[in-house]
């Protein structure tokens, strides 16, 4: 029997990076077939040269039994391959009939688009999927989830055989995703076949049949679900031995350093409460959305919150403009260096010196002898690898931008270090040496609360783990009562 | 190992330096190349009169271009100087005439109260915009284009719709006056000029402006108050255009309900032509301060050639243009 898809031996790197060593994957007609694997495990570069955005490096692609080379999503429709993004890509002023039929409009009298026939068209699928949305309806009206249900629809309208689904419930409610998941039975009743990305495991078991796993770019293993149980999956996808990549010096003391209570921020967070001891790295574990990223936004001024207590070493502070949380010790590595670290057309010296230019010149005029001193310091003490310290920060490697990023915090001397990320985007020699001085800081009797999405990373750096879902905390675990299987399964 | 031991040498400099070179100078460089071809083909273009000719000319382009080189830096704009001009060379122009119709109760009053209440209401209308902006997050383009039309609205209200003539010899010392032989707009740009550079170069404040339009939200969460900082440099804007229009003003003898009108796009190609970029947090007042000079010399040179100001206007647009072509082949071609 033919597969509606197969795909064997795929490879892709970039400029020298190998982001896809060995792809493989069958999918069968009827069928819903999970892809499963971690951040950077090779999904989105496979989904990617499957529909033609990316050329592959080698490997087969063989739709129906035919060898196939897509040269760009269009052409992967034409073959009846339509995916559903992640991201979202809506025209914001144009109705949902409109957005559905983009590019493909029925067309009337005198060469005109047949907005009645479009209407009726998209108005027919909408029902038939039980959605509720009328067809006529602004996009820019509509919420995200039901955003996310027209685009579902705008790809089941190209009546494809093959259907990849991007984290398609990443944003939507539980009652839309019910519904999502009515159409994918019906779909795969049809006869269609329908490839479901997801880090919700719970979802994966409530429909898909099978499963493939990628991990750091390669094929790892497939079968049927009904064959494999939960805590066995989350092996497959985490994989490796954590053992020698994480070097803990730090001993956590029995002084608390931070303490919050019941942080709350309506929509956001709810009802947040842990502390930190001095010498303690304490880790915030939670998928995108969690709301892990604005309990450090609350801490910092950035975001407003309605209620909660903040104690730093036992005295109660108050934080509403960042400029307060910087006065009282705060430090906050923010999650995005290039959006909300760096200025990037500054030089690394300007970048090191910017959370600290009130302190260095107390007066209007620079000091510019000071500056160059903090920036020569940090730069030795971290060991950036950089020229001249006027050269543009820009001109750095990842791990090198961040290494400034910390080096901009480290010159305030901070009591509390918020990390967020800290390891985003860096490569594996960085990450040791970040590692390292988030220890030394924390070996020293500073208090360290640090976010990662990544598994190994909190569960090698963390003291203790606090794990969020949607904005809530399901509890504070110990470092020695915690792994992957359960903060998976917390988490979701 | 050093990093620079990959750069290729050749005769002074590294490659590097040499690049950062002609980042810094290629625009001076270019100005003395305009120069040069002028002088060459006119004997007239390099003597003195005419370079001070050139140089007054300048002067209130230069000095409303610097201002707006604080608003770019941060990624605003300010479209409204050219009406700002007009307003504070009325308002201080009827405090400053012998006129008896056109002056207010009690005019002449002394060119000081004048000058600083000129410069008042420039600091006034720097400090709506820049609320507007900052506080109520109207963009820069959309606030300024309400004041450019405001501001020419509050000159025609105030005077009338008529000029003010006869503004006194005191007043008008700041337009037709000189120390040492320098005429005293080429004195004012100097000056402005000078203070600028410092703030920005050497000033705490000079570098919240570049972090702020580097990256605004990098320079909130390093604790730097953006909201402020964008407030700050309108009323700089603001302040400086009404010292320029009592320049204009001085200098003509009386101060006109549609002067400064198109200003704004002078002191913005100005700041352009220097290198300052549009999306904020790159460029130089010295940049700026040569941009409004080639400007001046072109305007002058042309003239000198017996080209119709028509042309001028044409070969003003391509230049614009070109030295912006040549700003984003020189930052991507790398």
């Amino acid at each position: 029997m033919d597969y509606l898809l197969e795909v064997e031996g795929l490879t892709k790197s970039f400029s020298g990076v190998s982001a896809l060593k060995d792809g493989r994957f069958q999918l069968k007609a009827g069928s819903v077939h999970a892809l499963c694997g971690g951040n950077g495990a090779g999904k989105s570069t496979f989904l990617k040269i499957l529909m033609g955005i990316h050329k592959r490096d080698a490997g087969s692609i063989r739709r129906n039994g035919t060898e196939v080379d897509f040269s760009g999503p269009a052409n992967a429709l034409a073959s009846g391959i339509a995916i559903i993004e992640q991201e979202l890509s809506p025209v914001p002023h144009m109705t949902v009939a409109e957005n559905i039929y983009l590019g493909r409009e029925p067309s009337g009298r005198f060469g005109g688009i047949d907005f009645k026939t479009m209407n009726l068209n998209a108005q027919k699928l909408l029902d038939q999927l039980e959605f509720d949305i009328r067809a006529n309806q602004y996009m820019m009206n509509l919420s995200v989830a039901q955003m996310q249900l027209v685009e579902i629809a705008k790809a089941l309208s190209h009546d494809a055989e093959v259907i990849f689904m991007d984290e398609p419930t990443s944003a939507i409610g539980e009652k839309e995703a019910q519904q999502l998941f009515k159409t994918i039975v019906r779909l795969k009743a049809a006869g269609k076949g329908v490839v479901y990305v997801s880090h919700r495991l719970s979802e994966i078991f409530q429909i898909a049949d099978a499963y493939t796993v990628f991990r750091d770019g390669s094929y790892v293993g497939s079968g049927n679900l009904d064959a494999i149980d939960r805590p066995s999956l989350i092996r497959m996808i985490v994989g490796r031995d954590l053992g020698e990549e994480y070097i803990k010096t730090n001993v956590p003391t029995e002084d608390i350093g931070f303490e919050v209570s019941g942080l709350t921020a309506s929509g956001k967070i709810e009802d947040i409460s842990f502390d930190a001891k001095r010498g303690e790295i304490f880790g915030i574990y939670g998928l995108m959305g969690s709301g892990r990223t604005e309990i450090f936004n609350c801490l910092f001024g950035l975001d407003k919150l309605d209620a909660g207590t903040v104690r730093l070493h036992g005295q109660h502070i108050t934080v509403t403009k960042p400029s307060e949380a910087m006065k009282h010790g705060i430090a906050f590595v923010t999650e995005d260096r290039k959006v909300t670290g760096l200025n990037l057309d500054d030089s690394v010296r300007g970048n090191i010196a910017m959370a600290s230019l009130p302190e260095m010149s107390p007066n209007f005029l620079m000091r510019r002898r000071e500056e160059q001193a903090a920036s020569t310091r940090m730069i030795a003490h971290f060991g950036i690898k950089a020229a001249r310290d006027t050269m543009p920060v820009s001109s750095l490697s990842g791990g090198n931008q961040q290494k400034v990023v910390l080096g901009k915090w480290f010159l305030r001397d901070p009591k509390v270090l918020l990390l967020d990320e800290p390891t985003r985007g860096v490569d594996v020699g960085a990450k040791r040496e970040i590692y390292r001085i988030i220890c030394d800081f924390a070996a020293a009797g500073g208090t360290v609360i640090m976010i990662s999405s990544e598994i190994d990373e909190v569960l090698g750096m963390s003291d203790r783990i606090l794990v969020m879902r949607d904005g809530r905390s399901t509890g504070v675990y110990r470092r020695e009562e915690a792994n992957a299987e359960t903060l998976v399964h917390l988490s979701t | 190992m050093s990093l620079s031991d990959n750069k290729t040498t050749n005769g002074w400099f590294t490659s590097d330096s040499r690049r950062v070179i002609i980042q810094e100078y290629g625009i001076f460089f270019a100005f003395l190349l305009l120069s040069l071809i002028l002088s060459v083909s006119n004997e007239y273009f390099l003597t003195s009169g005419n370079i001070s000719n050139i140089l007054l000319q300048t002067s209130i382009n230069g000095v409303l271009a610097i201002g707006m080189t604080f608003v770019i830096l941060t990624r605003g704009i300010d479209l409204s100087v050219g009406s700002v001009v007009a307003l504070a060379g009325i308002v201080s122009g009827s405090l400053a005439t012998t006129s008896a119709t056109a002056g207010v109760f009690g005019a002449p009053y002394p060119a000081y109260l004048a000058l600083v209440v000129g410069v008042l209401v420039g600091f006034a209308c720097g400090t709506i915009v820049g609320i507007i902006v900052s506080r109520f997050a109207v963009p820069a383009f959309v606030a300024t284009l309400g004041m450019l039309s405001a501001a020419r609205g509050m000159t025609l209200i105030y005077g009338g719709g008529k000029p003010v003539p006869g503004l006194t010899p005191d007043f008008r010392w700041i337009g037709t006056g000189n120390i040492l032989g320098v005429p005293m707009p080429v004195v004012i740009l100097a000056v402005v000029f000078i203070v600028s550079w410092w703030v920005l170069n050497r000033t705490r404040f000079g570098r919240y402006i570049y972090a702020v339009g580097g990256n605004p939200h990098a320079a909130k969460t390093s604790g730097i108050n953006v909201t402020r900082i964008r407030f700050i440099v309108y009323t700089i804007s603001g302040s400086l255009s009404g010292l320029a229009g009592m320049m204009l003003s001085a200098r003509t003898g009386s101060a006109l309900p549609q002067a400064g009108v198109a200003y704004e796009l002078d002191a913005i190609a100005a700041v352009v032509i220097g290198g300052t970029s549009l999306s904020g947090g790159v460029g130089r007042v010295t940049g700026t301060l040569i941009g409004a000079l080639i400007i001046g010399v072109m305007n002058n040179g042309l003239d000198l050639l017996g080209i119709q100001s028509y042309y001028q206007q044409v070969l003003k647009g391509a230049l614009i243009v070109g030295a912006v072509m040549l700003d984003q082949k020189r930052n991507h071609g790398q």
